[in-house]
């Protein structure tokens, strides 16, 4: 199977319980990455991928203790790195579905610079975003999509920075398939991961992810977030368009087009290692 | 006048030049041509720091024997041109018995070479290029040196016109630039320094060490490789991408070093062999993913071709100076793997040892070659054909549940491969339980240490571990790019009458106590070599092993090479 090709939705033969471990989530009661994880698992039955062909690789955080939850196959990597482990994987196994489970922090702050080359290559990565403008496991720092005067112990009176906006950035890296969903609404994020799973490029799913315990007022995003109410733009200019007039609660699919080919696909060897070495003979 | 040297010494050739001049190149077709009549040999490089051009230095040094090292002076200077020449006194020593050849258009050798008392043969190369259609002073030259090194034209004319016809050079023009230079040198005869007759020019292979380690690491099984641009590195990469998709593998230029090193290990949990090459602040970057490979026990090989350090440093130039990084820079308790190869060809060797031992023992090695090594060019016995078997083990499909860390008896427990059902498990640097599970208990933390230390304490690593040279009551201690000054030091004292034991250390890390305890019987008196300013080697072996209490050092950081004499004055010392 080469990379281009997808899980297509066929019978239903996994149910999502099959692809949820005996491992007892760390995560706080009520925090909003449960509801990730049941989407997840819903949309991973739906498109009845089985588990051992499925890898969840995630960083360092709450949101990125993902895997180890799931029967898939796995990899906790360190604080901001998952995207290029995720690449290296899936490159090296285009076969295998590679999902990557992240956090604000983690796929925005630390590793900034692999979100923008992850979207900029177009590998074939399902990026999930858990974001809740906080660090969570770290206990209550400012994010890079934290508002400038949301009030911390590191930063009094908050940081007093202007929160960076992933889908807008993730457009103009190269991504070519962006959405946002809300953690509250299970039917709407599973929709999105099934859209993105089976998209055959880079797939940025942000999730407004609250963190009950550090950021308790975005209990309140349940009543404040709302559908986005558009189709997927393939236009980059409309989707821009749109990214910036958004107020950063609404869902939907953004902006959708083919993925750029891969520059260097695997091919099958062509030429054996004896040959190669007959060059150096004098 | 006769030369005060035996017949068969090494003869040492450098050729110097402005960029574009060609000296690279001509020394490059030497050391191709030698090596074709039969003849072991060397040849190194060094530039300025201009990207493009500037002054260039080929130092070229041929043998019948195989060498590994520069010696301590140089037999033959040949500048094209003068230009920014001071650059380089340090790295051409002369003496009254060298000669220089220049070109007089190109105005006087700078003081400093001809305070050396080398006498100065004056050739118009320039002029005698113009001579012939299309001719360079750089292939005149090379004729120039077939004379004085009485050299066979013919095998000079085929590598010349092999590398040179393709950019549009005739074959006729070129032989006939050779032929010019060959002549003119007719007045260099009584400064002559014929090459030792070769006694047996078996099959022979011409590579850089960057070119070997590549080599080594797709005999190794390596199939994905992530790199980040950087110099000395750099030139390993680009060897490697089109032979590994030639072989159904393929190379990804990363974001940087850290990614890169991620991407190895995604290909390598999904199963396949994965590697990537930096140098010193590409490491740096890379050390908590090697934490990382460690706690998570996955294979990954790191070829570090060690430059000036700190920072930047000397990026074009050789030091030994990442050895303490390479060894303690992780944090943790995280035992891993370290290797050195001792030569250019050798480079082949141990980085397929590396890989092989990475991927039997599941943990990342760290091969530590430097810009000697990986970018000089030598003339070697091919190795033997490669008959290594994939390392890896993996775990069978069963229907018992799988515990990824396993506690086994040679503390390496079967990995499974994404793909395979009913063994999916979450790879992790969190401390875990046998089952992969996370875990921060005291009995399951101290397991999984003892376990990761152990998988490589337990293996038997066999005499590859050192390379031993001699026998003796005086050891040399030394690794890497030094065991060739070593090596041909030794061997001297020997022919002087001092019995010495050169041993190179292949496998630094984990360290063999026991194997250096065997091979120091009977040895009172240790002399250590490194290319690093602060002894990191010598503090390394007083952290490990048991040393006899007399204890020489001779330690020299880069950008200049550890010459033979160096280490042959210390030997004297104890005579
Ligand atoms: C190199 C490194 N620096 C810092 C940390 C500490 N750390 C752990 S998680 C985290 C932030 C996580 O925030 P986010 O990704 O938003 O995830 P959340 O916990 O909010 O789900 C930090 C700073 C670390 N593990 N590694
Ligand atoms: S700290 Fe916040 S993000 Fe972390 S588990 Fe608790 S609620 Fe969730």
């Amino acid at each position: 199977m080469n990379s281009m090709s997808k899980p297509e939705i066929l019978h239903f033969s996994h149910a999502a319980k099959d692809y949820k471990s005996d491992v007892k989530p760390i995560w706080c009661p009520g925090c909003g990455h449960f509801g990730v994880q049941a989407a997840l698992f819903r949309a991973l039955a739906q498109l009845n991928l089985p588990p051992e062909q499925v890898a969840v690789v995630s960083g360092i955080g709450c949101s990125s203790r993902l895997p180890a939850y799931t029967e898939c196959y796995g990899f906790h990597g360190i604080h901001g790195r998952a995207l290029p482990l995720a690449t290296g994987l899936k490159l090296a196994r285009p076969e295998l579905t590679v999902i990557v489970a992240s956090g604000d922090g983690d796929a925005l702050s630390i590793g900034g610079n692999h979100f923008l080359h992850a979207c900029r290559r177009d590998v074939d990565l399902t990026c999930i975003v858990m974001d809740n403008a906080v660090y969570g496991m770290t206990k209550g720092q400012p994010s890079p999509t934290t508002a400038p005067d949301w009030h911390s112990k590191i930063a009094p009176g908050g940081p007093g920075f202007n929160p960076l906006q992933p889908l807008a950035v993730a457009l103009a890296a190269g991504a070519s398939f962006i959405a946002r969903g809300f953690s509250g609404d299970p039917n709407g994020i599973v929709h999105l991961l099934i859209e993105a799973i089976r998209h055959p490029g880079f797939a940025l799913v942000q999730v407004l992810s609250p963190c009950v315990t550090y950021r308790p007022e975005e209990k309140a995003w349940k009543q404040q977030v709302h559908a986005a109410g558009v189709e997927p733009t393939a236009d980059p200019v409309e989707a821009a368009r749109r990214l910036f007039a958004d107020d950063g609660l609404s869902t939907g699919i953004f902006y959708q087009r083919q993925p750029s080919p891969p520059t260097a696909p695997l091919r099958p060897a062509s030429r054996d290692l004896t040959a190669i070495e007959a060059a150096f003979a004098l | 006048m006769s030369a005060p040297f035996s017949s068969t010494d090494p003869i040492a050739i450098a050729i110097m030049g402005s960029g574009g001049a060609g000296a690279i190149t001509a020394g490059g077709l030497l050391l191709e041509a030698a090596g074709r009549a039969g003849w072991q040999g060397l040849m190194t490089r060094s530039v300025g720091p201009q990207i493009r051009g500037g002054e260039a230095l080929a130092m070229v040094r041929l043998a019948t024997a195989p060498i590994s090292a520069h010696g301590d002076r140089f037999d033959l200077l040949l500048a094209l041109d003068w230009e920014n020449a001071e650059r380089f006194v340090g790295e051409v020593p002369l003496d009254a018995n060298s000669l220089i050849i220049a070109d007089p258009a190109a105005g006087e050798p700078p003081a400093a070479l001809r305070a050396s008392g080398a006498p100065l043969l004056p050739l118009p190369l320039a002029q005698l290029a113009k001579g012939v259609p299309e001719g360079r002073a750089n292939i005149v030259a090379l004729g120039v040196l077939a004379r004085w090194l009485a050299l066979p034209l013919e095998p000079l004319e085929t590598v010349v016109v092999r590398a040179l016809a393709r950019k549009g050079g005739s074959a006729a023009h070129l032989g006939q630039a050779l032929a010019v230079g060959y002549d003119a040198a007719a007045g260099c005869n009584g400064f002559r320094r014929p090459l030792p007759p070769v006694l047996d020019a078996g099959a022979r292979w011409l590579l850089t060490g960057n070119e070997a380690a590549a080599l080594g690491a797709l005999r190794g099984g390596i199939r994905f490789a992530a790199i980040y641009p950087i110099t000395p590195a750099t030139d390993l990469a680009e060897w490697l991408t089109p032979r590994l998709q030639q072989v159904g593998g393929q190379l990804i230029q990363a974001e940087d070093e850290i990614a890169a090193l991620n991407m190895a290990l995604g290909a390598s949990y999904g199963g396949v062999p994965a590697l990537t090459a930096t140098s010193g602040p590409g490491l740096a970057l890379m050390t908590e993913t090697l934490g990382l490979a460690v706690a998570a026990e996955i294979p990954v090989v790191v070829v570090n071709v060690m430059r000036g350090g700190p920072s930047t440093g000397i990026p074009t130039k050789s030091e030994q100076s990442d050895l303490n990084i390479a060894l303690y820079g992780l944090h943790g308790d995280a035992p891993h793997l370290v290797l050195a190869p001792t030569s250019v060809s050798d480079c082949l060797f141990t980085t397929q040892w590396a890989v092989q031992l990475a991927e039997t023992l599941q943990c990342p090695a760290i091969v530590l070659s430097d810009q000697f090594l990986g970018q000089s060019q030598a003339v070697c016995e091919p190795p033997p054909a490669d008959s290594a078997a994939p390392a890896r083990v993996t775990a069978p499909v069963s229907s018992e549940r799988y515990d990824r860390y396993a506690l086994t008896a040679s503390g390496v427990s079967p990995m499974a491969i994404p793909g395979r059902p009913g063994q999916q498990y979450t790879a992790d640097g969190l401390e875990h339980n046998p089952h992969g599970t996370p875990s921060s208990g005291a009995a399951d933390h101290q397991a999984q240490l003892d376990k990761r230390r152990d998988k490589l304490l337990r293996h038997d690593y066999g005499a590859a571990w050192a390379e031993v040279e001699g026998e003796g009551e005086i050891a040399v201690l030394t690794w890497g790019s030094a065991a060739g000054p070593v090596r041909e030091a030794a061997a001297r004292a020997q022919a002087q009458g001092l019995a010495v034991k050169a041993i190179a250390v292949r496998l630094l890390a984990p360290a063999q106590p026991a194997r250096l305890a065997t091979l120091l019987v009977g040895v009172q008196r240790v002399l250590v070599v490194e290319q690093s300013h602060s002894q990191q080697f010598l503090g390394y072996l007083r952290a490990h092993y048991l040393l006899p209490t007399d204890i020489r050092i001779l330690n020299q950081p880069g950008p200049l090479p550890i010459r033979p004499a160096a280490v042959l004055a210390q030997l004297s010392q104890w005579k």
